[in-house]
């Protein structure tokens, strides 16, 4: 992949690049132009779908396959949805396209609502990208007063309007029925699907809600056709017919224990290792890596036997995490102690639950309080097991929840726990010596009511083990709220 | 008819009742342990503990596809070919999940909770969670929040099922409830200064499935394992709301809505929720009395009956006030008795108190502005016996041209006779009074006879809602010593054979006024509609049993 060039970053570094002089000098709306004079948004929905462009802000849905799913006969209005509340830990592709080249990404924008009869757009933005809001404003008042926004844009009869909202900080609305709970005003909690959004979305209309570098592929697939698009990127494996295959770049974002740590444009499919090694400068201090985050902390942990895994949609999923996620490789080098990682992670997850279902509300906190318990040196072997069958039962996936968010909390405690057994085992150990074969946590009572009736024995109904501080940890404990 | 399979039962139903998974597998009589969906409220699917494993079973092969992962059964539409799975392995290992997932950060002080007996995460948890406790950390206090002049929150008892926040603003629409923070800090609460005072704010009590929302006027009073439950009516409006009355040892502690999807669905208001205290009031009138020379006359039980029938036999000319208070049967009895003794003796109706304006609510419900429970029943026996129903402003003017000289006033009016003015004009004509009242008024002070009167839990019998439905309910407490129920006197009175049964009373009145013909038979307990059926009777020609309407339980 030598011969790769990167086009979603290559403004990235010129001068002022955020302005539409410097955009529409680099070839920008030029696409736009020439799609609303030659292309009918039935080519344009064409040209996406053979290009097969697949949803970048997580879940790798195919784009053209979400659009087909609005209703045909629907009388309107239908809405857009920008997903720019890239709040996912790793992650911040979405903010340096915003900052330094929001044109881009309004162009996307434009060409699919173009494509899909949409006369309005939302941006939800997330809270803390001031720059990015503040370019991102003007971007769109250049673009209005250009004529690229607005009625009947450059003498077309298509017309639309782009308005930006910011979030408040909440994890949540990024989920995609969260965020349109938001915008609507209310509570972000997430939607129960079906009816999906692109039935019964914004303000129950029909909604599509793309991620933002999603959308800016859409304006390069116009650009340079879908052959192009198709030419980067990994192909359909032969033996599973339910892969449409990874193509496109990908914007990744490196961090973590690497010495060049930064915004990465490469080809999908690349080597997590080469990624690291190649782009990343390898891992700092001349040490070995230990972890790799694929795509944000939800996707879960690579460990350092499977640095061949290719960045694909498909390749981190063989490899026992949650997908590619949004790109956002972070790298821990051999040093780094797992459960920190599973701490850091359960407490970001447990303080971002919307609190709406019991599974995550209640059992993400459980694992933390868990997790905390083995770092403060009270670790059980048969926490581990608990934390297992937490990181199991919690998320979309098992149907326990109704959004995929509770997935991330369980994929970075399953993976931790499955891959780094050994490492947590001995760190109990090692940390509680005395304790680490307990079956029971102090403290516990074990109620006789609670066996079967044919098993009630004598040795089960006096079987009460009573912590002899149990009356003062009562009172000590805090509330927990 | 669609057909579905739960757990291995075939279920018929229809698609255009639009059932849910709950409501479908309770029709093959198996059992979804659910906290957050209730049948009058909006589906939002949180609490998780109805997942459930669905697939579809193809109508031509017979195969059954499950779908891989758990799907909550509230918010799986019934639909033809639907397959649920309850008792699989998965799903149990899903509740004993949520259920320990629920009890992380209980306080589980069930033995000073007030819900204890009726509380479903208790029941749940015998049921489906864990047998011990693995959760490393010990119990909590609960923080009480006081939120409204009926209504207490015991903070960490909840569980989050946002039942009483979606009734606040889809039942009452005063949206006075919230949550508050996020994740597992999330509470219920209210806006500063604005607290739950609506009037149907006792509802979220009974919505609530675990203890975390508490009646002021029930909290502490009794440990609901004491108190029996008896289907009622509410008698303080003209909506006649299905209640149940819950007592203890004759005496009520508490009144709560009983499901009638044709009258009050899952609600009450708290007027008549918190209006049973006058049922115990001390002020009651007990025991019967006669005016005598020197003061009153005390009568017993078996006198009273004798000296009544002597009084009214020599009186000859007589009239009577029926109240709206009265039940269907006692005030056929009472029109029979004085018609009997005199037969062209004037009835009129009792006040009917009304108090401002209806109230409606967005849910549906409705406060009558008519505050009385069987206007409309009296009014047809009066009707019946008469042709027409003199208000009770005309009863001096009918007395006078009718010259009757003793006149039987029942009232069992819980606050009290509303108005009297028409009492001196009746006290000139020099007439005898019976009073069969619940508590003393000026009337008593020109009484011949004072009798005391039954409340409306003490009593059997029918009552006809404003939209003529017309219910039966048994007595749910007995009451005090020397006070005589209504119909039991005047069955007595009557001469009649055996003990008073309202039942068979009810049946005769079937028979004989053509309106009450739809009560033929067994009334079921949502009572029947006799309008409809007045209609049908029209129509047809024969009485048309709607008395089989399926009852679905919340």
């Amino acid at each position: 992949m030598t011969e790769f060039e990167p086009v979603l970053l290559a403004n990235k570094d010129k001068d002022r690049s955020w302005t539409i002089q410097v955009y529409e000098g680099s070839g920008g709306y030029a696409t736009l132009r020439h799609v609303l004079k030659e292309k009918s948004p039935e080519e344009v929905r064409k040209a996406v779908d053979s290009a097969r462009l697949r949803g970048r802000g997580g879940a790798g849905f195919l784009t053209a396959l979400k659009w087909s799913f609005l209703p045909k006969d629907h009388p309107g209005p239908f809405y857009m949805c920008v997903n720019a509340d890239e709040s996912e830990p790793g992650t911040f592709c979405n903010r340096v396209q915003l900052e330094c080249d929001p044109h881009q990404v309004l162009e996307g924008i434009i060409l699919s609502c173009y494509a899909t009869g949409v006369q309005r757009a939302y941006i939800y933005l997330r809270y803390e990208y001031h720059l990015a809001f503040k370019r991102l404003t003007e971007a769109i008042k250049e673009a209005y007063d250009k004529n690229f926004l607005g009625r009947n844009i450059r003498g077309h009869d298509f017309s639309l309007d782009i308005y930006v909202h910011r979030g408040a900080g909440a994890y949540i609305c990024g989920e995609e029925t969260g965020l349109l709970s938001s915008l609507e005003g209310r509570r972000p909690y997430p939607r129960s699907k079906p009816p999906y959004p692109t039935v019964r979305g914004l303000f129950g209309k029909p909604t599509i809600i793309n991620n933002v570098e999603t959308l800016a592929c859409v304006r390069h697939i116009l650009e340079r056709g879908p052959e192009w698009f198709r030419s980067i990127g990994t192909p359909p494996p032969p033996d599973d017919p339910q892969d449409p295959g990874s193509f496109g770049p990908k914007i990744f974002c490196l961090s973590g224990h690497v010495n060049r740590p930064g915004v990465y444009e490469l080809p999908l499919g690349i080597p997590c290792g080469e990624v690291i090694e190649r782009y990343g400068g390898g891992v700092w201090k001349g040490r070995r890596v230990k972890a790799v985050v694929v795509g944000g902390i939800s996707t879960g942990l690579l460990s350092a036997s499977e640095l061949e895994t290719p960045l694909d949609f498909s390749g981190p999923i063989r490899a026992g995490c949650l997908g590619l996620g949004t790109g956002g490789v972070v790298v821990l080098d051999e040093t780094f102690p797992i459960v920190e990682v599973m701490y850091n992670g359960c407490r970001f997850f447990a303080h971002e639950s919307c609190g709406q279902c019991t599974p995550c509300r209640e059992g993400v906190p459980y694992a933390l309080e868990v997790i905390e318990r083995i770092r403060r040196g009270e670790g059980r072997l048969v926490d581990l097991d608990t934390l297992s069958e937490i990181g199991q039962a919690i998320g979309i996936t098992p149907g326990t929840t109704i959004c995929g968010l509770a997935d991330g909390a369980a994929w970075v405690i399953r993976t931790c726990v499955s891959k780094f057994r050994e490492e947590l085992e001995d760190h109990i150990r090692r940390t509680n010596p005395q304790g680490y074969r307990r079956r029971l946590p102090p403290g516990t009572i074990v109620l006789p009511q609670g066996a079967p009736a044919g098993i009630v024995t004598r040795k089960v109904q006096t079987q009460w083990t009573i912590y002899p501080n149990y009356q003062l940890e009562m009172i000590n404990k805090p509330t927990g709220n | 008819m669609a057909i579905a399979l739960v757990d291995g039962i075939v279920v018929e139903f229809d698609e255009r009742e639009n059932l849910n998974g709950i409501q479908l597998a309770r029709r093959a009589g198996v059992e979804i342990p659910h906290y957050c969906w209730h049948p009058g409220l909006s589906v939002v699917a949180s609490c998780r503990m109805c997942l459930v494993e669905i697939g579809f079973r193809n109508a031509v092969t017979g195969e059954v596809r499950l779908l891989p992962k758990l799907v909550a059964a509230c918010n799986t539409p019934a639909q033809d070919g639907l397959v649920l799975v309850t008792q699989s392995a998965k799903v149990q290992q899903a509740r004993a999940m949520v259920q320990e997932d629920l009890l992380l950060r209980h306080p589980v002080d069930c033995p000073i909770c007030d819900k204890a007996g009726e509380c479903l995460l208790q029941d749940y948890y015998y049921r489906y969670g864990h047998r011990q406790r693995r959760a490393p950390w010990g119990p909590f206090t609960s923080r009480r929040k006081d939120i409204g002049e009926k209504i207490t929150l015991f903070v960490d008892r909840c569980i989050m099922c946002s039942r009483c926040v979606r009734f606040t603003r889809e039942i009452s629409g005063t949206a006075e409830l919230m949550i508050v923070d996020r994740g597992n800090h999330q509470e219920i609460d209210i806006f500063p200064g604005f607290p739950i005072n609506n009037k149907l704010s006792g509802n979220v009590v009974d919505l609530c499935p675990v203890g975390a929302l508490g009646d002021k006027e029930f909290l502490y009073k009794q440990r609901v394992w004491y108190l029996t439950s008896h289907p009622s009516v509410c008698v303080q409006c003209a909506t006649g709301c299905s209640i149940w009355v819950d007592e203890n040892q004759d005496r009520i502690w508490r009144l709560r809505p009983r499901e009638n999807p044709f009258v009050n669905k899952w609600w009450m208001c708290n007027d008549g929720r918190y209006a049973y205290p006058y049922v115990h009031s001390p002020q009651r009138l007990v025991g019967a009395r006669r005016k005598a020379p020197d003061g009153w006359c005390d009568l017993d039980w078996s006198s009273l009956v004798e000296e009544l029938r002597q009084f009214l036999e020599q009186k000859e000319r007589l009239a009577a006030v029926v109240s709206p208070f009265l039940t269907v049967e006692e005030a056929y009895l009472l029109c029979r008795a004085i018609r009997q003794v005199d037969p062209r003796a004037p009835l009129v109706l009792g006040d009917v108190p009304q108090v401002g304006e209806d109230e409606r609510f967005p849910g549906g419900f409705a406060i009558a502005r008519e505050k009385c429970p069987n206007r409309r029943g009296v009014e047809e026996v009066i009707a019946h016996f008469i042709g027409r129903v003199p208000p009770v402003e005309e009863l001096p003017e009918l007395v006078r041209r009718h010259g009757a000289q003793a006149v039987w006033l029942s009232g069992e009016y819980p606050q009290g006779w509303a108005k009297l003015e028409w009492l001196p004009a009746l006290a000139e004509l020099g007439v005898a009074l019976i009073v069969h009242d619940l508590f003393p008024s000026a009337l008593c002070d020109r009484a011949e006879f004072v009798v005391g009167a039954p409340a409306f839990a003490e009593k059997a019998g029918s009552y006809v809602n404003r939209h003529d439905r017309l219910q039966s309910v048994p007595a749910a407490i007995r009451p005090p010593k020397g006070v005589f129920p209504a119909g039991r006197l005047l069955w007595r009175l009557l001469g009649q054979e055996g003990t008073y049964e309202p039942a068979s009373v009810l049946q005769e009145v079937a028979r004989n006024i053509s309106y009450f013909r739809a009560a033929l038979g067994t009334i079921p307990p949502v009572g029947v509609d006799l309008k409809v059926n007045l209609l049908a009777v029209a129509e047809n020609g024969t009485v048309n049993d709607l008395g089989t309407e399926s009852l679905m339980i919340g």
